[in-house]
């Protein structure tokens, strides 16, 4: 295994040399970090790539931000939060490249599936193929009752504040017609701990990267309900993160970088590889987990309950088709807006200003000018307008951007943010509270 | 309110090391120390300790649950932030090397706090070192073993004194330009083989 752990620090010298020491958490979208450098994608373009595991998304960040790490795996919305300095000091930070879209789930306590299929709405043919608007409403009616019988409303999990993970979940409940501050518990847990936590009883559901929610399914605690491309097909996941300052200090490095990244995701994304990726992700030093547990995910064979065959998940997890590496703009705008509506940030236009900056096409554009990768001619998108897989214009000619809805039917324009921040609906408040 | 009034909170599932951090915190004068190591309830747990100063092992992935402290706070009076100001580079990288990290309540004067994490970063490089000397030691007494089983062989199959057993051991290791216990290693999977 090529993976390194070093302590070594902050070494500009080496960077300059091509050699950078980048950050991962053992889930399976770290995979073309892996496969860069596994399969040769980095020597090719003259990297040599030290990779360190990490052990939360706290740790990469203070890594980052240190100088310790000169890239990492970073949850979508983290490069965000970083720049805007929510809670902490500001720390400028972009978002060059995608590593991928989807490959979440929502996993609930399989008694608490029970009971929601038990429901009326839960006898509905939605229900069974787990619309998420269906399984919201038969939550919604579940929660009501042990509301009314004086029961405590459940404990879910996500894995981080600034996560898809965290906005997905208050997404889907508050469409549903249920308060993520009142209606359950939301708390944050570290994704190699939910299966634990759903044992013990101490929580009743997680939303969490895989293989997390296949091993809780295969372990009979819990049932697959919902996927993350079930509530927002194609949407942004993980990103590679770095300072900006370590980007204008090391252009050059960081376009070979961006370009090596791009074409393991392309490897990743072949399915004629796929076995030789579970191989490489089931490495001890890498998720440490069975290679079968890795198939799901990564042939969107989803098992949704403990046995029962698996199902084909349209676009589980997209490593490279769709531009799935290119950094929209429209991304980080969406998650800026969900932090604006869970009160994590105030509404600025100094800050959504400074949002557009994060994400950074021009980066991605400018690395790959020399190569056949094709580009979309777009940097932002209205998010949720395609129902079909549809050729938009590229620098070839067209490419193909894949379905994007909404479960709800809800659009992102970013260029009306500030009507979606107010827009968002109200929280139906009808409890005896 | 004195240096030593301040509510500190070792959160670290390492016992031996978070007693050794809690008797250097007590040592210098703190008497409100808290020892968590039992992750389960962390957010609640915490909530009811209330804590001023938090110490935790960088590598903690429960770091990101502190993290949704930052985000709940304001609503349940707990502002947090990372201890150590960013201009403060020696200190971020000494906590850094040595593993630990630290979040302070919001307004807690800073050259308070700071003699707590400089205790908790030399705490936690004893604990590196005495690691580092245990594995050393342990290592050891395998490959002393392994010698010793060498020798054993040498001495019932060449009729040889236990001291030119070792001898030989060593000349070989030395002619061969290998370490004495892969020679040794070599010897006892040649035997096995040999049955």
């Amino acid at each position: 295994m090529a993976t390194e752990n070093t302590e070594t620090g902050p070494d500009p010298m080496r960077a300059a040399d091509g050699v950078l020491t980048l950050g991962f958490i053992p889930l399976v979208d770290c995979a073309p970090l892996v496969v860069a450098v596994e399969k040769g994608f980095a020597a090719r373009e003259g990297l040599r790539l030290r990779l360190r595991r990490e052990t939360s998304w706290a740790n990469i960040r203070d890594l980052v931000a240190l100088g310790h790490l000169d890239a990492a795996q970073m949850l979508a919305p983290m490069p965000i939060a970083a720049t805007l300095g929510i809670g902490r000091p500001a720390d400028p930070t972009v978002a060059p490249l995608s590593l991928g879209l989807g490959g979440n789930a929502i996993t609930l306590a399989t008694d608490l599936f029970a009971a929601m299929a038990a429901t009326a709405q839960g006898q509905s043919p939605e229900f069974a193929r787990f619309d998420p608007a269906a399984v919201g409403r038969a939550l919604a009616t579940v929660l009501a009752e042990r509301r009314s019988t004086g029961q405590e409303p459940p404990w879910l999990a996500v894995v981080h504040p600034f996560s898809g993970h965290n906005y997905e979940m208050r997404y889907w409940l508050a469409a549903c017609g249920i308060d993520p501050d009142r209606d359950v518990r939301l708390t944050v847990l570290p994704p190699s701990r939910m299966v634990e936590a759903m044992r013990e009883r101490r929580i009743e559901g997680f939303c969490a990267g895989e293989p997390w929610n296949s091993i809780a399914v295969a372990a009979g605690l819990g049932v697959m309900a919902i996927t993350k491309s079930a509530l927002w097909r194609q949407g942004p996941e993980k990103v590679l993160g770095l300072r900006t300052a370590f980007v204008e200090r090391h252009p050059e490095p960081v376009m070979a970088l961006i370009r090596a990244l791009v074409a393991a995701a392309a490897w990743a994304g072949d399915p004629t590889n796929q076995d030789d990726l579970a191989d490489l992700l089931a490495n001890p030093a890498i998720l440490d987990v069975p290679q079968a547990v890795l198939h799901r995910a990564l042939t969107g064979q989803m098992q949704r309950r403990v046995g029962q065959a698996p199902e084909a998940v349209a676009d589980f997890l997209v490593f490279s088709r769709h531009a799935a590496t290119f950094p929209w703009v429209s991304h980080a705008q969406w998650f800026y807006a969900q932090m604006v509506r869970w009160g994590q940030v105030t509404h600025s236009s100094a800050h959504a200003e400074a949002v557009r900056g994060v994400y950074r096409p021009d980066l991605y554009r400018a690395a790959l000018r020399e190569t056949s990768t094709d580009l979309p001619r777009a940097s932002a998108k209205v998010e949720g307008a395609l129902r079909h897989t549809t050729p938009v214009a590229s620098r070839f000619g067209t490419m193909l951007l894949g379905p994007d809805g909404f479960f709800d039917g809800q659009m992102f324009d970013p260029d009306q943010l500030e009507h979606y921040i107010g827009a968002f609906p109200a929280v139906p408040r009808n409890s005896a509270e | 309110m004195t240096e030593g009034d301040i509510r500190i909170l070792v959160i670290d599932d390492d016992a031996m090391r978070a007693a050794m951090i809690e008797d250097g915190l007590r040592d210098a004068g703190h008497a409100r120390v808290t020892v968590l190591t039992d992750m389960r309830q962390l957010l609640r747990r915490i909530t009811e300790i209330d804590p001023e100063v938090i110490v935790i092992d960088l590598g903690n992935p429960n770091r990101d649950v502190l993290d949704q402290m930052f985000q709940v706070s304001r609503s349940v009076r707990r502002p947090v932030a990372m201890f150590v100001d960013q201009s403060d580079r020696a200190s971020m990288e000494a906590a850094v090397d040595a593993g630990v990290s630290a979040y302070v309540v919001n307004g807690l004067r800073r050259e308070r706090v700071k003699s707590v994490l400089d205790l908790a970063i030399s705490r936690f490089n004893a604990m590196n070192r005495l690691r580092e000397e245990l594995d050393r030691t342990k290592q050891a007494l395998e490959e002393r073993k392994v010698i010793d089983k060498a020798k054993g062989i040498l001495m019932a199959n060449r009729s040889l004194s236990e001291a030119d057993a070792y001898a030989l051991l060593r000349s070989t290791a030395m002619k061969e330009s290998r370490r004495m216990i892969e020679v040794a290693q070599g010897l006892i999977t040649a035997m096995k083989l040999l049955g």
